[in-house]
């Protein structure tokens, strides 16, 4: 127990230290190595590194504007609201998307040390220093219908009701700021421009779970398509990582696939049967059966592109068959399967 | 120090294409004293894919797996980033979700299994390099690994979501990881540094979207040999089946010849341990790694 004014302060005393146990004291001297470029002018970007004493409380968009303020007043980047709610501040610090005016630039130097690197967002769309073209992440974005689709009576008589539960269905993902740091983040995007990529599928399953809008079905057939939906992410967790809001864009991605199964939507491809050949694999076995899933899942006629590799892999010793026999029972039984099989049966939420 | 002992979740691919993962991480287990059980009654995790077609399926197959360990009173060690991920997000889900827990017990209870929460997941890197210690590890190194330069690849499961992972990899950050880095100094090696580290190699879209998948592991590949790597490591039998079996393929999408031995965590620290060339399974090398065991 706590009894004297003394005693309380000392507690509190000692509840901020632990909780800022690994904060320097003082001010500390930092490099930023920031990435300077004008389309109009220059022919490649550059570096520049600027010097400053940075105190505990410090942003990094106080950082930027000590740049500009006191180095170099050309340097350009976006800010508006200062508080977390515009996103037009998003930057990457040593490749870590940050929004500026919410990231502690002592908290950057304890994970990457004295020299931050300033970069935009992606250095392919860089107009000037900071600036970027975002015109690829807002016409993703407006692909997905980033809204209520629905016949509005104009002399409603009662609003529109969402129940709490429903609410929660919601996931946050109203939340959203399209800052940009997870769709610049993601590394399948970097390398297929068609991918929609994180945020407008977040923004598809937020208005495919209202329950006002009557375009869900239109969202779910975008977003299972090949090449540009659902079946494109690469599970990487990277959006996870990066979105200021702490939204977990994946969690959405997760729930748009679930949903193209559970109102089938989902055409049968190599993804989809890759999808769901793992309950087959599993209930025969336990285990996957990586062999069959990859020929279940691009058929007969599919297996010409693994021939060259399932050769190679036969020749290392990769594929084996567990009972002696070629192609008979390549995966070895797990114990109590019983249960597993009867798990299948009595837990799965929609049929195959 | 106490004997350590863990409940082993082998996941699939070490009980099939990777058998050089289970058969070295045994050898490495034995070296050092640690005592092993196998979870035979495991399954598949759902490999971040199950969870597409049914997330409730998913969760209700890994609480069973960890009920297992539960039952053996364990920690659950795994020796794949995905098995970790897998394992690890429906124990958050259910440590934090007490009408799930409800739901997916109510199902465990017809095969008269109980998830209670009670066994830690951790992979094995992290038990190695937390449990075990770095120092102890030193002290049973045999064969030096001082003539290799070693490029690390952490495998995108096991580093993030990073808040997921916090308290089993002792708060890794995903954006400079340094684990894997410092079993390689243990091991005398010379860690790699490469900015590809802990990217993504696309194994999980290797299906649907090769060409993806192929220039992911490619830029990590060739972003580890132009930083002078003589092999790459990484905890996942994942990116290893990725970037081991398919580097004939990814050299052609990459228009650079793509070679480079890539060996299991458990692999390198059995060569630093001098386990024996059977135990550390390089025969079962696409990418002819033989040559790294020299005895």
């Amino acid at each position: 127990m706590i009894h004297t004014e003394e005693e309380v302060i000392q507690e509190a005393k000692r509840l901020d230290k632990e909780e800022h146990a690994t904060d320097f004291d003082h001010p500390v001297k930092v490099a930023l190595k920031t990435f300077r470029f004008n389309a109009e002018t220059d022919y490649l970007p550059y570096y520049k590194t600027y010097e400053m004493e940075v105190t505990k409380d410090e942003l990094v968009l106080d950082l930027l504007n000590r740049i500009k303020w006191e180095h170099d007043g050309s340097f350009s980047y976006r800010r508006s609201c200062r508080h977390g709610i515009c996103g037009a501040c998003a930057i990457k610090v040593n490749g870590k998307a940050v929004l500026a005016c919410k990231e502690n630039a002592q908290g950057l130097v304890k994970i990457f040390g004295n020299e931050l690197v300033i970069e935009p967002q992606s250095q392919k769309r860089a107009i000037k220093d900071m600036i970027i073209d975002k015109g690829d992440f807002w016409q993703k974005h407006a692909d997905v219908k980033p809204f209520v689709v629905a016949d509005v009576d104009p002399h409603p008589t009662e609003e529109t009701r969402i129940s709490p539960e429903r609410n929660e269905q919601f996931l946050e993902s109203d939340y959203c700021i399209q800052c940009g740091a997870c769709h610049y983040s993601c590394p399948a995007l970097e390398v297929n421009e068609d991918y929609l990529g994180p945020a407008a599928l977040v923004a598809a399953y937020r208005f495919s779970i209202d329950p006002r809008d009557s375009a869900t079905e239109d969202r779910l057939e975008l977003t299972s398509q090949l090449g540009i939906g659902v079946w494109d992410c690469v599970k990487c967790n990277e959006c996870v990582e990066a979105c200021p809001k702490e939204l977990n864009p994946l969690e959405k991605i997760t729930k748009l696939h679930n949903m193209q199964f559970e109102q089938g939507i989902a055409k049968r491809n190599v993804a989809t049967k890759h999808a769901e050949g793992f309950v087959r694999s599993i209930k025969k076995y336990g285990y996957l059966d990586e062999a069959d899933i990859v020929v279940y899942s691009e058929g007969y006629l599919g297996m010409h592109k693994h021939v060259s590799t399932a050769v190679k892999m036969m020749k290392a010793g990769k594929i084996h068959w567990h009972s002696g026999i070629p192609f008979i029972d390549s995966v070895p039984k797990i114990k109590n399967l019983d249960e597993v099989q009867k798990l299948i049966e009595i837990s799965m939420t929609h049929k195959l | 120090m106490s004997q350590l002992h863990y409940a082993l979740f082998t996941g699939c691919t070490a009980k099939q294409s990777t058998p050089e993962l289970l058969s070295s991480t045994l050898a490495v287990a034995e070296k050092l004293g640690i005592k092993i059980t196998i979870l035979e009654e495991a399954s598949c995790c759902g490999a971040s894919h199950l969870q597409d077609f049914d997330e409730f399926l998913a969760h209700v197959l890994n609480a069973r797996n960890i009920c297992y360990a539960e039952k053996l009173g364990l920690t659950m060690i795994t020796i794949c980033n995905t098995c970790q991920l897998n394992s690890q997000m429906t124990k958050h889900a259910l440590d934090t979700n007490p009408e799930l827990k409800a739901r997916v017990n109510e199902k465990l209870a017809e095969v008269g299994l109980e998830y209670k929460g009670t066994s830690q997941i951790k992979h094995f890197l992290y038990t190695l390099i937390d449990e075990y210690g770095l120092e102890n590890i030193k002290e049973k190194v045999t064969v030096p690994l001082s003539h290799l330069n070693i490029a690390p690849f952490y495998g995108c499961h096991n580093i993030r979501p990073s808040e997921l992972h916090a308290a089993s990899n002792n708060h890794e950050n995903p954006y400079n990881p340094t684990s894997l880095d410092s079993l390689i100094d243990a091991l005398e090696g010379k860690p790699v540094n490469y900015e590809s580290k802990n990217k993504c190699c696309g194994f999980h879209v290797e299906l649907q979207a090769n060409h993806a998948s192929e220039v992911l592991s490619g830029n990590a590949l060739l972003d580890a040999m132009d930083n002078n790597a003589d092999l790459m490591v990484t905890p996942c039998p994942l990116c290893h089946l990725k970037m081991d079996t398919y580097q004939p393929s990814i050299s052609k999408v990459m228009g650079r010849d793509v070679k480079l031995p890539v060996l299991h965590m458990p692999q390198m620290v059995a060569l630093a341990l001098g386990c024996t060339e059977k135990e550390i399974g390089l025969d079962f090398h696409v990418q002819k790694a033989k040559h790294l065991y020299s005895a």
